[in-house]
């Protein structure tokens, strides 16, 4: 990606992440690297079991420490190997300089805990010694912020909406201003005109903080809305990467990113039948040999069961299709 | 749209309402008319809480309205008892949301196709039975040997697809399909989507569409129905709901969907303020004027009445008449 905005911020090198129990392995990420830049908003798009929120957990080190086990790769923040600290040195950075959203407002909260409380609760954790009358403060600058009345820091979550929650949860990831958001399905659970709220109010915030963000999102609606640069994961890996514009609109589309757009229902189009990918992503616990999308791609070839694809590269698009193996440019029309 | 003989499934001036502690209560649907003809299919859209879901429950009597009528082929539902009222239960049937949680997870695949089979004894034996559960299992697009898996081991899409061979075990007329592909992924949901379409050409069958996601509900109705707080704001055919959006709240709820086009991108999206309010006591006037820019005086006093602003496209809105 470019040197927009200055330097790289996040940099994840060949990650793979396995869960492994009594019975199976499931292998849910498989060598993924990707890049967050200062200042851009990253769309990881992907559908459900794809290893979008593994990838997440996995850079704040959240993973569930019986089953999940990072085998190999390297999360590099700002410079420095995130797998390589320990506890302690995680805990500064998690909330402080890397925060999280989740998909579910209620179950991030405290159901007994004001929301005041809760948002000082991270000011006052990663600032040690910070008069009681600043935290106060703080607080009510960042409800305000993320537009709730600041007298409302003394109600309990139950007392507020989904929208409003999804607001108590975002002001508390950007209250120690991180550098990099994680937003993981931020609006997933909200109806649309709440959900269209949301939005404005995060890209607002985004713009005013410049913070990075990794978005995960499903839906290729929002990633057209905010995103800079886009990754699609497939099955644990990425099988295309590129700035919005390349994947929105360039010359080169990997066939599930295409098989994504034509499966949605477009609110312009007259025609009535969707063309849906046949099929359903395959077991991760037992993942086919060749290219992970074969069993379900209408352009396959007999290469592409048998041998995994290369990365080809184009400026910043990059994608793992044996159809531009050649680096030439098959048709677009002919990728469905 | 504009047939002269009876709609299949009716509904005159229907109304529930939920009593809560203390006597205050709770405006879950309130006078929604409805017309469906056989072989249509009517989509309901709305935010969570605008009472879509409790009108499709209403009109299978899953729960009893507190006043008005459901008509289906002209005969009022209500008045049904006993053998009438099963026979009617098998004439229409409902596709849950979350099919995981409508369904028994001990029991097999085939057993649970078979389940409403076995209620209604349509056959006289087992075997008999679970050949057309079987039949049911291929026209939903389940491959047999699923037949003695238990539904945990099934994903969602395959989920859905045992509970609508449920729902079509008994040929149904009419099927109510409160939100069944929200709970799937992009890729799975236009299968999904598309499997209903086929099976309404094959079966003549006549939908009601519950969802919340306005460009699903375009692909696959004839009738666009938007609720707002229990009522109906707008009733259009879908096209004419699409290109000429008449309320203030269908063009919010247009204009709140992402679409991933990136020529609108830069820009601003189109936000209504506030939130759905309580549908608990609710006052008089225009249920949608605190968020309404257009809002003026009238709004707040009277209820707006549905008008027909051309062929077949109604509205409630007072902005129309001024």
């Amino acid at each position: 990606m470019l040197e927009n905005n200055g330097g790289i911020l996040l940099n994840i090198e060949d990650l793979k992440v396995v869960y492994k129990t009594d019975l199976e392995t499931v292998e849910a990420v498989n060598g993924i690297s990707l890049t967050v830049m200062k200042g851009r908003t990253l769309g990881l798009v992907g559908e459900t079991g794809a290893g979008k929120t593994t990838t997440a957990l996995s850079i704040l080190r959240l993973l569930p420490s019986t089953t999940g086990r990072i085998e190999r790769g390297k999360i590099e923040f700002n410079g420095q190997d995130l797998l390589k600290l320990d506890e302690n040195m995680m805990r500064v950075i998690r909330g402080n300089q890397i925060a999280m959203v989740f998909q579910d407002p209620m179950t991030s909260l405290n159901p007994v805990m004001t929301v005041g409380d809760q948002i000082a609760e991270a000011i006052e954790l990663h600032n040690g010694k910070m008069p009681h009358e600043e935290v106060n403060r703080r607080v009510e600058n960042i409800l305000q912020m993320v537009g709730i009345m600041p007298q409302r820091r003394f109600e309990y979550p139950h007392q507020f909406s989904g929208g409003m929650k999804q607001r108590v949860v975002i002001a508390i990831a950007l209250s120690c201003e991180p550098e990099l958001l994680i937003a993981d399905e931020p609006t997933t659970a909200l109806d649309v005109t709440i959900q269209a709220q949301v939005l404005n109010m995060i890209k607002d915030l985004r713009d005013r903080l410049g913070t990075a963000m990794l978005l995960i999102t499903h839906d290729l609606g929002i990633v057209a809305q905010i995103c800079d640069d886009v990754a699609v994961m497939y099955a644990g890996e990425i099988i295309e990467t590129g700035t919005v514009e390349d994947i929105f609109i360039g010359d080169w589309r990997h066939p599930y990113t295409a098989g994504l757009f034509n499966s949605l229902p477009d609110l312009r189009s007259q025609a009535t039948r969707l063309k849906p990918i046949p099929g359903l992503m395959p077991d991760p616990s037992n993942l086919p040999n060749g290219c992970v999308f074969a069993p379900r791609c209408g352009n396959r070839m007999d290469i592409c069961e048998k041998e995994h694809p290369k990365t080809v590269q184009k400026a910043q698009h990059r994608l793992s299709c044996h159809l531009y193996a050649t680096g030439e440019n098959p048709r677009r029309r002919d990728v469905t | 749209m504009q047939e002269k003989n009876v709609p299949l499934i009716q509904t005159i001036d229907l109304r529930k309402l939920f009593k809560l502690k203390g006597g205050v209560m709770l405006h879950a649907v309130d006078g929604i008319n409805i017309e469906i003809a056989s072989g249509e299919t009517l989509g309901v859209v709305g935010e969570s809480g605008c009472g879509k879901s409790t009108v499709g429950r209403l009109i299978l009597r899953l729960i009893e309205p507190t006043s008005g009528q459901v008509l289906y082929d002209g005969q009022d539902i209500s008045k049904f008892r006993g053998r009438q009222a099963r026979d009617m239960r098998r004439n229409m049937q409902i596709i849950f949301q979350d099919p995981y949680s409508s369904i028994d997870p001990r029991m097999s695949v085939i057993e649970l196709i078979a389940e409403y089979l076995f209620i209604h004894r349509v056959f006289k034996n087992k075997i008999e039975t679970f050949n057309r559960a079987a039949e049911l299992m291929d026209m939903v697009g389940l491959a047999r040997r699923y037949a003695n898996s238990y539904p945990h081991e099934l994903d969602g899409g395959r989920r859905q697809r045992i509970g609508i061979a449920r729902a079509l075990s008994l040929d149904p007329k009419f099927i109510i399909c409160d939100e069944p592909v929200s709970a799937l992924d992009v890729s799975i949901q236009a299968q999904i989507l598309n499997l209903l379409m086929d099976l309404q050409e094959e079966f003549k069958l006549t939908y009601m569409f519950v969802t919340h996601d306005l460009s699903v509900v375009k692909h696959i109705s004839d009738k666009i129905m938007v609720m707002y707080l229990g009522q109906c704001v707008e009733i259009a055919a879908f096209d004419e709901l699409f290109e000429n959006p008449l309320h203030p709240y269908t063009n919010a709820l247009l204009a709140a969907i992402p679409e991933p086009d990136l020529s609108r991108r830069n820009k601003e999206m189109k936000v209504i303020r506030g939130e759905v309010v309580s549908p608990i006591n609710v006052k008089p006037g225009c249920r949608f004027a605190a968020r309404c820019d257009d809002c003026v005086e009238t709004c707040r006093e009277r209820d707006p009445e549905l008008i027909e602003t051309s062929n077949g496209h109604f509205v409630a809105c007072f902005k129309l008449k001024r």
